[in-house]
């Protein structure tokens, strides 16, 4: 029998060939029945690897994400079957998508449009001229045996996507970074497989064969998980403002997979696995952050990444192996021969006396697309002054942007005033109880009468936080209502405040000692104590004054 | 074209047949004719109408009159293509044929040498035509539901189905174990068990 060349080490059992290190040892020698361990110390130094490949620190991330988005129509891509997330099952079916003899696939326009769409969002270039592809392959839930694609010619090719990536100590800077778009191209969707393990079989609906979807794949210019969260997260606001999908990660309807390698920087790139089974944003970012780091262990011990696909399990928060495809899946693409090549149209070529219905002109859909997410933000710092970081997180959340207008029409106090109530007081609170802007409870309206009554100066600024805070907890009460029965209205009143100004100055003699030599802060530890006294409800700027007053 | 019209005119079934002897040319690769007096024909009346459709559309065939085509020659070596073991065992499991026994390869191995004729064309400066549609226009269908809703119909096809689901067993199919399969193709290098894979 051959002497093995690859032996496991004694003390941390990572296989080894002749010559390899695990982090301690090295392997001198193999033969059947002994093998030689030495200690770094007395090796010579050439043997030794760079210190560079054991410090983790060099490693960097390199990430490309293939995003599946649902596309948000009536009907499905290729047949007149509706589009619906939960229905009784196999009953959105047609005869195409069950892929019965006799049937051929029909394109829908509304799907065209917004493949166009999105990638004027993505400013793509838009191949005039697109093809449709067979992509071979053999599982229950896809009927056909084939998927129709668009591997050769795809719609749209070499596109860009801006994101701000939230870095800094606090997460108050924004890092504008751009991904680049290899190309967006139509394709079909495959059926839901239940896998039932105790029968051995498994359960097939096909209500979602046959969905259109876009294929958007970027090119691997991330390299860590925030990145990657935060460009996914730009994409959903895009899609969801232009209406091609709703982006609901949670429904399927926005799917991503990444492809994940590291390498240190200046050499060629790792190999990649694929990451798979990601269903939210949150988890997105750990489990390109978790494989990231099992890449980096495993080659910092010496060891070698195989190319393979890898699920997350969000309970264990680790992404483990797929069982592995044998061999390099070969999908034999052919052209589709049911379908001829798409069209699409511009001002100059639209062909004369054409059917409208029959024509997908790029201008027009380019003049008509809707505002999208970048340009509202650069609009609202523009129109209101507010901060690039406001208006971030005002475009972030669903519905945010219009309570603020709303609040902000109503009220006639500052809109940084305003951004800063929605913002810290508003968006705390809705977090805090996981409710959504639509649920809030307290209305743009009643927000708007407390700041009018902060700007009027009926009420102080800590007390309007308590009278928000009990605004939540009563809904239907006014906040002049709560003011007047908790009492919290600002106190102007001269003599109380001077009796109190007094009393606190009496009972603190060595502060007023201090003050008098020149120590102007602890003025503000009086004011605090007066403050204290009077339940908030004192004008600071009037115990200032009077405070000041009494100590010259 | 011609049957027809010899059919209507004539009134016997020999006639027709004598008719249809004429417009049937005498080689294959030959067309019908120049006009040209038929051999054979000396003493039978030709309809005037079908002789003048025959000199008529004659000149518009596109079936040369002299047949253009050369045959390749001997295959070059080069484009002998052999099929190994794990190329059979791998089309087997890709697209599911069985290829059963050493003939089977064979018969394989010969088709491909076959279509490796193609490659003595000189397709330099050629534009490859890969869909037979590429003229037409591709039709924009509304985006309105006009389908589905018939689980019943489409759930009464299979044998077994499982509350309106249909069944897959778990594994992906195979023709055969590598037990069962002939000599020709068990020396394949590619081991292991034939196990499903997820969604690529």
């Amino acid at each position: 029998m051959a002497a093995p060349l690859v032996r496991a080490c004694g003390f941390c059992a990572v296989k080894l060939q002749r010559g390899g290190w695990c982090s301690k040892y090295v392997l001198i020698s193999t033969n059947t029945f002994a093998f030689t361990i030495v200690r770094p110390t007395t090796v010579s130094p050439q043997s030794k690897p760079s210190p560079r490949k054991n410090d983790p620190k060099q490693w960097v991330g390199v990430v490309g994400l293939e995003i599946h988005a649902q596309i948000h129509s009536n009907t499905k891509l290729f047949s007149g079957a509706r589009v619906q997330f939960s229905a009784p099952p196999n009953s959105l079916v047609s005869f195409f998508d069950a892929s019965l003899p006799g049937t051929l696939p029909v394109i829908n326009r509304r799907c065209v449009e917004a493949a166009v769409m999105t990638s004027l969002a993505l400013n793509c270039s838009i191949n005039k001229k697109s093809l449709f592809d067979r992509k071979h392959y053999f599982y229950a839930d896809l009927p056909a045996g084939y998927q129709i694609t668009q591997h050769r010619l795809p719609i749209a090719v070499n596109g860009s996507l801006s994101y701000s990536h939230l870095v800094g100590q606090k997460w108050n800077q924004a890092v504008v970074k751009t991904v680049r778009i290899k190309q967006i191209q139509l394709e079909q969707d495959s059926g839901k497989s239940l896998h039932d393990d105790t029968r051995k079989q498994t359960l097939i609906d096909l209500n979602r064969a046959g969905v259109a979807l876009m294929e958007i794949v970027m090119e691997p210019d991330m390299s860590c998980g925030e990145e990657a969260a935060a460009a996914v997260r730009e994409l959903q606001l895009i899609l969801q403002a232009l209406g091609t999908c709703q982006g609901n990660m949670a429904e399927g309807q926005l799917r991503v997979d990444a492809n994940i390698s590291v390498h240190q920087p200046g050499d060629p790139l790792g190999v990649r696995t694929e990451v798979k089974n990601i269903n939210s944003a949150r988890f997105l970012a750990k489990a390109i952050d978790f494989e990231i780091q099992r890449q980096i262990d495993v080659l910092v011990n010496g060891g070698v990444v195989h190319n393979e696909t890898r699920t997350f399990d969000f309970k264990l928060g680790q992404t483990i192996p797929m069982r592995d495809k044998e061999s390099l899946q070969d999908y034999r693409f052919i052209p589709e021969p049911n379908l001829p090549p798409l069209i699409v149209y511009d001002n100059e070529s639209t062909p004369v006396n054409a059917d409208p219905q029959q024509v997908i002109n790029i201008d027009l859909i380019r003049k008509n697309l809707p505002e999208l997410p970048s340009a509202k933000r650069t609009r609202l710092v523009d129109q209101y002054g507010i901060l690039p970081e406001h208006s971030f997180v005002l475009v972030s959340e669903d519905g945010l942007t219009e309570y603020f207008v709303s609040v902000l029409q109503e009220t006639k106090a500052e809109p940084k005033k305003v951004i800063g109530w929605v913002i810290k007081e508003l968006l705390a609170l809705l977090k805090h109880y996981s409710l959504t802007v639509s649920q809030s409870h307290i209305s743009p309206s009643s927000l708007a009468e407390l700041l009018n009554l902060l700007e009027m100066g009926v009420i102080s600024s800590p007390a309007a936080k308590q009278v928000f805070l009990l605004m939540w907890k009563e809904c239907d009460k006014s906040p002049q209502q709560i003011v007047k029965e908790q009492d919290l209205g600002l106190v102007q009143n001269e003599k109380i405040l001077e009796e109190i100004c007094q009393n606190v100055l009496d009972g603190h003699l060595e502060e007023v000692a201090a003050i008098k030599k020149g120590n102007k802060r602890v003025l503000n530890k009086l004011i605090g104590l007066v403050q204290k006294e009077m339940k908030g409800r004192a004008d600071p700027i009037m115990v200032k004054t009077l405070l000041e007053r009494k100590i010259s | 074209m011609f049957y027809k019209m010899a059919c209507r005119r004539s009134e016997g079934s020999a006639i027709r047949n004598v008719i249809l002897s004429l417009l049937r040319p005498k080689n294959p690769r030959q067309g019908i004719g120049n006009g040209r007096r038929m051999e054979g024909l000396r003493n039978v009346h030709v309809d005037h109408k079908l002789n003048r459709a025959a000199c008529t559309t004659h000149s518009y065939s596109k079936v040369p009159p002299i047949p253009a085509w050369k045959p390749v020659g001997e295959t070059p070596l080069s484009l002998v293509y052999s099929v190994s073991p794990d190329l059979v065992d791998r089309m087997e499991r890709l697209a599911l044929v069985d290829f059963g026994n050493h003939e089977g390869v064979v018969r394989l191995q010969c088709a491909i040498t076959f279509a490796e004729q193609l490659h003595v064309v000189d397709t330099e400066g050629v534009e490859p035509m890969d869909s037979v549609l590429e003229d037409m226009q591709l039709y924009l269908r509304v985006d309105r539901v006009i389908e589905g809703n018939c689980a019943e119909v489409l759930l009464s096809l299979p044998t077994k189905i499982v509350e309106e689901f249909y069944v897959a067993p778990p594994e992906r199919p195979r023709c055969c174990s590598r037990e069962e399969r002939p000599d020709g193709c068990r020396k394949s290098t590619l081991s292991g068990p034939f196990l499903p894979s997820a969604d690529p």
